[in-house]
């Protein structure tokens, strides 16, 4: 590592407090009358149903179509599956056999202004049935509803998986297209399709339930089992098309029933219980460390101000690069316990501090030292914990994830691949609050202690809880 | 003193305490543990809420004013398993309703069904209470989820006893893991006997305690086996017994600090909901916080105390083999 200065300190200090500070406040963009946030603070953060409330809308199916018992089953699996492709990884989701009808109560508080309930009660209920058909001839019913003439040649139970990508278009320009991997029957179907139609005038056109996405005309057999969809497409439309696709179709169409809000499960103002208390706690925490510890214990409370100010950006976003996702209690959880872990290192870290002083070193070495010996354990430690966190989001997330994708095809082969956005949410902010604990707990504090060291009024070993020299 | 002290001299400043002769007390421990649960269980019963089990929704619309406890207390007579009742307003009429949901066996009766109507239409008499909805519905995540619940810790278990079993190949990692997953299972236990004793509903808060201890528990007994670890270096000449003992000795004081700002938390969040009224958190904070006295005790005893006992026999029948 390279020598550790004075200045040291004061850097490190200095841009864990900007980044807490910016956790916390955020930053708004305004321009004109629009207000957009450029940076996620604590306000942008999405409760989960169980601390804030939410919404509750009843899916009936439409007419008097009735379902059977697997296809309400199918139906509920796809709507959860949606609410986490949509980033809500807190729901409710119950059928009723008997009346055929899906409850499904989701996060949400009047006055957010980040989210639209109705949008996403709209995304929810839709069919999303994806069809590839000959020809792009349609009729147009009694509501002006376009409804395709076209034969299906291979629909949304065809493609194996849909991924946004972009591609370079005949004019030189990248374009946003979505591709679709088919699975063996689509393969064929398609190859035998594009074979019939290639060079003629007649287009395959692509429908998302009565909605015409293009209509491209077919220059050749395609036999690859691939297929591309093009039509000006942004990121976030091919990323939302490619979803609905990978969520599968719902087996019958649904109407929205009821549409109503919902008190918190846990009881209205439970959230300000739960902050008061974690105030109480910080508090108390931060008292006790810098009791027990004195200077480390100081630098401690730093990087665990540190450490959770990352937990906090993780889940309202301030990542540009991660969405920002619903915090539940059992998000919380995962906070919390990582936050445990992250007073544990600096516990391990001190006490080692105190017990290499007492037994006679130079505060340098003593300093050096306890954080080498140390390390093991906290090394060890938090391994096993994210093992436990990507187990718990493999097995729970979306299932095109990435750890889904390895796990659901191995350990998990017996069962759907189900996502559950609870459990998923205490793993993800159990990994990043590891990760955290990491970046503040282990090396940002060492950074600290080591450079408040070389200052001579820090020189005193009662500082660090040794006796004096 | 003298300052050349090498990286590898033995730190010896805490008083070296024999854990290792607790097998007694860790076995009336834990067969307590394991009694108080299953007589617990049988006699108190499992209340699993609706979104495992499955249930009914009630919804009624009504004018006025209505506090949601007194609501819940109207009806709580006629209803033997935990009810919830939350408010709530139609997006598209404007208006003001109470869900009511419980778990249900065979779905609502008509009559029960009247008797509810009929009883909170007796309480709230100016309120023009109505029912709107009635819904029976399967769990939201039933028995499959529990299961898949079960499959990920195990396999998450298989894969911390796998990594301790390479991190701690010096001291005999196989046993070591599995001693760790021994402990935790003892956690589990403890978080699960506080949830039956207080009649607490089996809910989502409950599978997040149990997420919390697997990892909580897990790291404590690494942070000691890293003392043993390091102690078999340090003192090559001593037995297994007073390496255990030392480790144990040495982490006690870490273990205990920690252990109260861990359990801290949870009795500040305790204390705090049991003023505020929030009952509905005590599912997620008592339980965790016996977990979590479990986790410090299990540690320091269960884990190494166990595995210094499954060495030892191990080493004897090594020994009988040879003879």
């Amino acid at each position: 590592m390279k020598k550790i200065g004075k200045s040291t300190f004061f850097i490190v200090l200095a841009l864990i407090l900007l980044f807490s500070a910016s956790a916390v406040i955020g930053l708004d963009f305004q321009k004109g009358d629009n207000v957009s946030p450029l940076i996620n603070g604590v306000d942008d953060i999405r409760l989960g149903i169980d601390i804030q409330g939410g919404v509750d809308v009843t899916f009936a199916p439409s007419g008097d179509y009735d379902a059977t018992e697997a296809q309400l089953d199918a139906a509920t699996e796809i709507i959860k599956t949606r609410l986490v492709s949509l980033g809500i990884n807190d729901s409710e989701v119950y059928s009723d056999e008997k009346s055929d009808r899906i409850i499904v109560r989701f996060p949400w508080q009047a006055g957010e202004s980040n989210f639209d309930p109705e949008a996403a009660v709209k995304e929810l209920g839709e069919t999303a049935e994806l069809t590839f058909r000959k020809g792009s001839e349609y009729d147009t019913d009694a509501d002006g509803k376009a409804i395709p003439k076209g034969d299906i040649v291979i629909g949304g139970k065809d493609v194996k998986e849909a991924e946004p990508l972009t591609q370079l278009n005949d004019d030189g320009e990248y374009e946003y297209v979505v591709k679709l991997t088919l699975n063996d029957s689509g393969k064929e179907a398609f190859a035998s399709a594009t074979a019939a139609l290639a060079g003629s005038s007649t287009p395959i056109s692509i429908w998302m339930d009565e909605t015409m996405i293009s209509a491209p005309s077919v220059n050749e057999a395609i036999t690859g089992g691939e297929a591309y969809i093009t039509g000006d497409f942004t990121y976030d439309s091919a990323k939302s098309l490619a979803s609905k696709i990978n969520s599968g179709a719902l087996p019958f169409k649904m109407e929205t029933s009821s549409f109503k809000t919902i008190s918190p499960t846990m009881g209205e103002g439970s959230l300000d219980a739960v902050l008061l208390a974690a105030l109480i706690a910080f508090i108390c925490i931060a008292i006790y460390m810098i009791v027990l510890y004195r200077l480390p214990g100081v630098v401690a409370v730093i990087a665990l101000t540190g450490q959770i100010a990352g937990s906090v950006a993780v889940v309202s976003g301030w990542f540009g690069f991660m969405n920002s996702s619903t915090l539940t209690i059992p998000g919380i959880a995962g906070i919390i316990l990582a936050a445990g872990m992250g007073v544990d290192a600096n516990v391990i870290t001190g006490e080692r501090i105190k017990e290499e002083l007492r037994s006679g070193k130079s505060l340098d070495s003593a300093i050096k030292i306890a954080y080498k010996k140390a390390f093991s354990a906290i090394l060890d430690g938090n391994v096993t914990n994210i093992i436990v966190a990507i187990v718990l989001m493999g097995a729970f997330g979306v299932p095109t994830s990435f750890f889904s994708k390895i796990l659901n095809s191995t350990i998990f082969f017996a069962f759907g691949a189900t996502a559950e956005g609870v459990v998923y949410s205490f793993g993800f902010t159990l990994l990043a609050g590891v990760i955290f604990n990491f970046i503040m707990g282990v090396f940002a504090a060492r950074l600290m202690v080591t450079s408040l060291s070389k200052f001579k009024c820090f020189k005193n070993r009662k500082l660090y809880g040794g006796d004096a020299a | 003193m003298s300052k050349n002290k090498n990286i590898n001299t033995p730190v010896e400043t805490a008083k070296v305490r024999d854990f290792c002769s607790k097998t007694k007390m860790i076995a009336i421990i834990a067969a307590v543990l394991v009694t108080v649960t299953i007589i617990g269980t049988i006699i108190r019963g499992l209340n699993v809420a609706i979104e495992f089990k499955g249930g009914t929704l009630i919804t009624y619309q009504y004018t006025g004013d209505i506090d949601v406890n007194e609501a819940k207390n109207a009806i709580s007579s006629i209803v033997t398993v935990p009810i919830n009742v939350r408010s709530g307003e139609s997006l598209e009429s404007d208006a003001k309703e109470l869900i009511i949901s419980f778990t249900s066996e065979e779905g609502l009766t008509a009559d029960k069904q009247t008797e509810l109507t009929d009883a909170l239409q007796a309480k709230f008499k100016d309120n023009a209470i109505e029912l709107y909805d009635s819904n029976d519905v399967n769990p939201t995540t039933g028995s499959e989820f529990l299961l898949k619940c079960v499959v990920a810790v195990i396999f998450a278990a298989i894969l911390i006893i796998l990594y301790i079993a390479v991190r701690f190949r010096k001291i005999g990692g196989w046993t070591a893991g599995l001693c760790s997953v021994l402990a935790l299972l003892h956690d589990l236990c403890a978080a699960f006997a506080a949830n039956v004793l207080f009649g607490f509903e089996f809910n989502s808060n409950t599978v997040a305690v149990i997420l919390t201890i697997l990892g909580y528990s897990i790291n404590n007994t690494i942070v000691i086996y890293d003392r043993i670890r390091e102690n078999k270096t340090l003192m090559p000449k001593a037995s297994l017994k007073e390496i255990i003992n030392a480790g144990c000795s040495q982490s006690l004081t870490r273990s205990i600090r920690t252990s109260i700002t861990t359990v801290g938390t949870m009795v500040a969040l305790t204390i705090v909901v049991i003023i505020s009224g929030y009952t509905s958190l005590l599912t997620f904070s008592v339980p965790l916080m016996v977990g979590l006295i479990s986790g410090a005790y299990s540690s320091l005893f269960v884990a190494p105390v166990t595995w210094y006992a499954w060495e030892t026999k191990r080493a004897a029948k090594g020994k009988a083999k040879k003879n």
